[in-house]
């Protein structure tokens, strides 16, 4: 009932769509173009359909941009979800802990989440990778890092008014664990809130690993746009498709996640207005 | 007066234990990178093992780690973030020479992004709901969907490359001998892609802000007044509904500081633009952690002080700001 809903406002439709194609190119990559999407495959600066074996073209080393694109995009999603799943586990026990128990708790929590919010999310990216090495894991803790605050941040609000309600009360006066209370009976309500970010943080996720990548701090062994995009930066003159397609995939992924979250709120408000 | 004093003494206080946990985070990944000063100092000026380990004597680095960041944190407080491997020099000069670079690209494109921005949030927001707003806001969430350092390469293809009116890379033409204002005029030139490439990707933001805000205000029971009082539309979108969405599009500035600072890293190295975003791309190529966390500090700061001096800006346009903090003392 909520799937079609949201199918039925036009951001969720244009969004749903796009991020059906997208998970489809993800998932079909290692099959339409099995082995190593870096290797070698045919003559160098190849231009787009100017081969129907190559429908985007050849970088300078000769390798497929085609399937560089479609490999890129399994980068990209992967980081994305891994990235924004860790910071919302994260930043919802951190809100959650700090809304419950208050007091100094609260106020060290709120300062930790403060420091974090200051740093300029890709700059500390950016030092983390640089310092622990780049790898698929390090580029996704490098971004859940600076992604958590936001999370945290409406967790606790959501927790400081959960906590004034009757049955959280009823559930300390049968002498519930307080721990117990906090992730058994106030998270899973504040959660609503919190997953509501989850569109803006994968897509500020997948921005963040390509600009990484884009400055040489990507994982050297997969295939991702940034790179792609900064390896035709040196040949911007001649082959301008180079960065060009890779750039084109990036935004309409990222666009696609804006909408389904837009169609998603409004979901979710039509919802409201109709109960 | 006082009430501006009061709200500023205690943001300040406020911000010391958001510096103290940012120094301690940045002396664990400086742990973390391996290698110490004394290492850098070696590996650039040459030292055999005696006087590598009387400097390490000398600088304390054989010290605990606490007493380690003790002597992080004093030499912090006199200003000195070591020494950079990858230019033979003091970091902190460095940041001092590229940082007015830095202020200046993220100025411009604040002012560009911000008056631009909420200008067109006044425009959709005039009639929520109409064409004219859903192309706008639509169009603003497409340029938020772009990456900003792959829309300054197309900038550069498209105006430098492929129409050559403005230069590709920089900050102002090398020994060109321009002095005064025909160096300047240079300076804007050069600013120019890089400038817009940031304030694009940003705009969609203020836009946003702007719009829903007058969209929240139009319901408003005053608008309705207004309205029946027979204010012509233009009165009353300029003057009721624009002027009381303005507010929270102040607080964005402040938010989006550290975004922006971060965005203009990537920006920066497309465009060889001199500032602490290049600096940090040559830090990474040059392994230079202790450089990078020195940036990663100075763009905290910076952070911290555009917050404090957009919170003083929301106190003058708001009088209920800090009214409550006088009324607590």
């Amino acid at each position: 009932m909520s799937v079609l809903r949201f199918l039925r406002t036009p951001e969720g439709a244009v969004g749903g769509f796009l991020l059906a194609a997208l998970a489809f190119v993800a998932l079909s990559a290692p099959v339409l173009f099995p082995g190593d999407p870096l290797a070698i495959v045919g003559p160098a600066y190849l231009h787009p359909f100017a081969n129907p074996a190559f429908p985007l073209g050849t970088d300078s080393l000769g390798r497929n941009v085609l399937a560089g694109v479609m490999h890129g995009a399994r980068t990209s999603l992967v980081i994305g979800l891994a990235a924004a799943f860790a910071a919302i586990v994260v930043g919802s026990a951190v809100g959650t802990l700090a809304g419950l128990f208050g007091g100094v708790v609260d106020e060290v929590l709120m300062r930790i989440t403060e420091a974090f919010q200051t740093v300029p999310a890709f700059l500390l990216a950016l030092a983390f990778v640089s310092v622990v090495g780049p790898s698929m894991g390090t580029v996704v803790v490098a971004i859940a890092l600076s992604a958590w605050t936001a999370p945290a941040r409406v967790a606790r609000a959501e927790v400081l008014s959960i906590r004034q309600r009757d049955y959280v009360a009823a559930a300390r006066a049968v002498g519930m664990h307080p721990l117990a209370i906090a992730f058994r009976e106030v998270l899973p309500n504040a959660l609503p809130p919190v997953l509501s970010l989850a569109s803006v943080i994968v897509a500020s996720a997948i921005l963040i690993e390509a600009a990484l990548s884009f400055l040489g701090l990507g994982d050297p062994n997969v295939a991702t746009w940034g790179t792609m995009i900064s390896e035709g930066r040196n040949v911007l003159r001649s082959a301008a498709y180079l960065s060009i397609a890779p750039g084109i995939a990036l935004m309409v992924t990222v666009l696609a996640i804006y909408f389904a979250g837009e169609g998603a709120v409004e979901a979710a408000s039509a919802r409201r207005i109709a109960s | 007066m006082s009430r501006t004093w009061l709200l500023l003494r205690r943001r300040l206080i406020g911000s010391v234990p958001v510096i103290l946990i940012v120094v301690v985070g940045t002396f664990f990944l400086l742990e973390a990178a391996g290698g110490d000063a004394v290492d850098a100092y070696a590996g650039e000026v040459g030292a055999d093992a005696g006087l590598i380990e009387q400097l390490r004597q000398q600088w304390g680095l054989n010290e605990s780690p606490l007493t380690r960041l003790a002597t992080y944190l004093w030499a912090l407080l006199h200003l000195d973030l070591g020494w950079s491997v990858a230019f033979s020099r003091p970091i902190s000069g460095l940041l001092m020479e590229r940082l007015p670079n830095t202020l200046l690209l993220m100025g411009t494109s604040t002012a560009l992004s911000f008056g631009l921005g909420s200008l067109l949030g006044v425009v959709a927001g005039a009639r929520p709901g109409s064409a004219r707003d859903r192309v706008l806001s639509m169009g603003a969430l497409v340029l938020y969907a772009v990456p900003g350092f792959w829309l300054g390469l197309v900038l550069a293809l498209f105006f430098s490359v492929q129409l050559g009116w403005l230069p590709l890379a920089g900050i102002e033409t090398i020994a060109s001998g321009l002095t005064g204002w025909a160096r300047a005029a240079d300076i804007a030139r050069h600013l120019v892609l890089p400038a817009s490439a940031l304030a694009l990707i940003y705009l969609a933001l203020y836009l946003r802000v702007m719009r829903s805000g007058m969209a929240e205000v139009w319901r408003m029971d005053f608008i309705r007044t207004a309205r029946a009082k027979g204010l012509a539309r233009r009165r009353i979108v300029l003057r009721h509904v624009a002027r009381n969405a303005l507010l929270p599009v102040v607080t964005m500035l402040g938010v989006q500081s550290a975004q922006m600072l971060g965005g203009s890293v990537v920006i920066e190295s497309v465009f060889g633009y001199p500032g602490l975003g290049l600096l940090a791309e040559s830090a990474v190529r040059g392994r230079d952690t202790p450089l990078l966390l020195g940036i990663v500090l100075l763009s905290v700061v910076t952070v911290i002080v555009v917050n404090l001096v957009v919170d003083i800006v929301y106190a003058l346009l708001d009088p209920r700001v800090g009214a409550e903090a006088e009324g607590a003392r």
